[in-house]
């Protein structure tokens, strides 16, 4: 990535000034059905305005549903979802972007426009938001050429390039590779920090969440039945003993383990077990 | 010191001989690839040429008829005076012309339609099942009724081309409209697109494939069209010319004739595939 030296000193200065643009989220008594099955049984949820959180459970508990109810994809069939603009208390709509799974980029636009969809003209924010994730030598290519961590990349490019005030991210490292996987938490992580905004990870990967959230919450038959606070200090290294003690509480509560013994050298030597035995979170 | 120089001279002979051979090992795959580009070029060609040559020595031998099959250099021979005449050139304009409005009316109308009913649920519902039921008729089985209600003079081939080229291009226009990544028009969505910057961005050139393969087909189905079309007493086009000359028994104007609609044909479709891949070069699938 291009280091330079006038932006930086924008960040810095921007990060003195501690004014994140971040929204505060409330979710009241939430519920969505869809034809006879409820996917979400009355969620109250409160997400502070510059929060991370994670959210994490099995496939089909409903993470993703949440997910779009506060993008306002669809709407829930009770409930409310209501935004707050730090310092402001009149709830009005933020500017909202979803990051998907698949990158979505529009693919008979070149890089350079599909990161100024929806911005008026060609303008320079756009290369801007490519030189933040190191991909402004790329602006004139189409994406069929890219690779999927880069198509993802553009696709955090066209997300941030509004300077969203919340942004919400659906599963959108699941189909890289663990290395560019590692490397775009980094940068996801980094941005966050630059510009305060608040940031609703949906992601099965539970080292994931906990490298980069302040909070996971775990839904399960469409309750949520975990709200953990991470209070590792950034940033977090992998290897580190809290780390992989709170991964592994995590993911046996994940997984409906009983958590491991402290004291045991081996570890949880139950989660070891053979592959018929143990139920797959994915 | 004298071995020191030979090792060194050898080295360097080793190198020079190595770096030859390199060249030519560059040259040869050079060599190698300029022939199998030819070879891919040529040999498309090598059974028309075949063909042309073996019709022209049965000709000659005489196992064909003149009246029946005349030679290709006959056939050349009557398109060089017919083309010296300037009477070529009348037939030909005519004919692309008609070929030209029926496809623009009949494109231009499907085209609209399709994108009405593709987009909007209620125009489906309302238009598509009528639409269906007229295309199973075959616009060459209602030439006597054009007749009856055109007569015989333009009108009636344009109606004739028009309505046969409206119904591919509509059902591909339509299918293509309906195949836009959904994926994409909500992503789209989210992000501040609606009305006509989301169709002009997202469902436009999404179905666009689709639309152009309604375009080829349809360009391919002008030429058709067009021939029957012509035969309804034509004045001064192609067909003309080829009924004309079916009534003196010149069977190599009739090839001459033939053989226009043919290339126009094929020039059409060029044309096309030049389109297609200017406005399809983003797609891994034409690169």
């Amino acid at each position: 990535m291009q280091i330079d030296p006038v932006e930086n000193a924008e960040v810095n200065a921007a990060v003195q000034l501690n004014t994140g643009r971040g929204v505060g989220i409330r979710v009241r008594s939430v519920s969505k059905s869809y034809a006879e099955r409820e996917v979400l049984k009355t969620l109250d949820v409160e997400i502070a305005a510059g929060e991370f959180v994670a959210i994490v459970g099995r496939s089909g508990c409903g993470k993703s549903t949440l997910l779009r109810l506060i993008a306002g994809l669809e709407n829930p069939s009770h409930g409310k979802i209501g935004f707050a603009v730090r310092g402001d208390a009149a709830e009005s709509k933020p500017e909202i972007r979803i990051m998907f799974q698949d990158s979505r980029l529009l693919p008979w636009k070149r890089v350079l426009n599909n990161v100024g969809l929806g911005l008026p003209r060609a303008s320079t924010a756009s290369i801007r938001a490519l030189a933040q994730v190191g991909l402004e030598d790329r602006a004139s290519e189409w994406p069929a050429v890219l690779s999927g961590g880069q198509r993802q990349r553009v696709a955090l490019a066209r997300a941030l390039v509004h300077d969203p005030e919340l942004l919400l991210l659906d599963e959108p490292l699941g189909a890289l590779d663990a290395l560019t996987r590692i490397e775009m938490q980094q940068l996801i992580e980094s941005l966050w920090k630059e510009r305060g905004f608040t940031a609703v990870l949906v992601t099965h990967d539970v080292q994931e969440a906990i490298a980069l959230a302040d909070r996971v919450l775990l839904i399960e038959d469409g309750e949520i039945t975990l709200d953990e606070r991470i209070s590792l200090p950034r940033p977090r290294a992998r290897g580190n003993l809290a780390f992989a003690q709170l991964e592994e509480r995590i993911l046996a509560r994940v997984l409906k383990h009983p958590a491991p013994q402290l004291d045991s050298a081996l570890g949880d030597i139950s989660l070891q077990r053979t592959v018929s035995q143990v139920g797959w979170a994915i | 010191m004298s071995a020191i120089i030979t090792t060194a001279d050898s080295a360097a002979d080793q190198d020079t001989q190595q770096s030859q051979w390199l060249q030519a090992g560059v040259v040869q795959k050079k060599a190698s690839r300029t022939a199998a580009i030819w070879k891919e070029r040529l040999l498309p060609w090598l059974l028309p040429v075949a063909l042309i040559l073996g019709w022209e020595f049965a000709a000659k031998v005489g196992w064909l008829s003149s009246r029946i099959l005349p030679e290709p250099w006959a056939v050349a021979r009557a398109a060089w005076s017919l083309a010296l005449s300037g009477e070529l050139w009348t037939h030909v304009r005519i004919s692309a012309w008609r070929a030209i409005s029926g496809f623009a009316v009949g494109g231009g109308l499907g085209l609209l339609l399709g994108l009405l009913t593709g987009t909007f649920k209620q125009a489906e519902i309302l238009l598509d099942t009528s639409i269906q039921m007229i295309r199973n008729i075959p616009a060459l089985a209602l030439i006597p009724l054009v007749i009856l209600w055109f007569g015989i003079d333009e009108s009636s081939k344009l109606f004739l081309v028009s309505i046969g080229v409206f119904f591919p291009v509509y059902l591909n226009t339509f299918h293509g409209i309906r195949s836009v990544d959904k994926g994409l028009v909500e992503m789209a969505r989210s992000y501040g697109l609606s009305g006509w910057p989301l169709y002009r961005d997202v469902i436009l050139p999404g179905a666009l494939p689709s639309i152009l393969v309604g375009v080829r087909f349809a360009l391919g189905l002008v030429w058709v069209l067009l021939i029957v079309a012509e035969t309804i007493s034509a004045q001064a086009d192609i067909g003309y010319m080829t009924m004309n000359a079916r009534e003196f028994l010149q069977t190599d104007v009739v090839l001459v004739g033939i053989l226009l609609y043919a290339l126009l044909g094929k020039l059409a479709d060029i044309l096309a595939r030049l389109l297609e891949r200017y406005w399809l070069r983003w797609h891994p699938g034409y690169q």
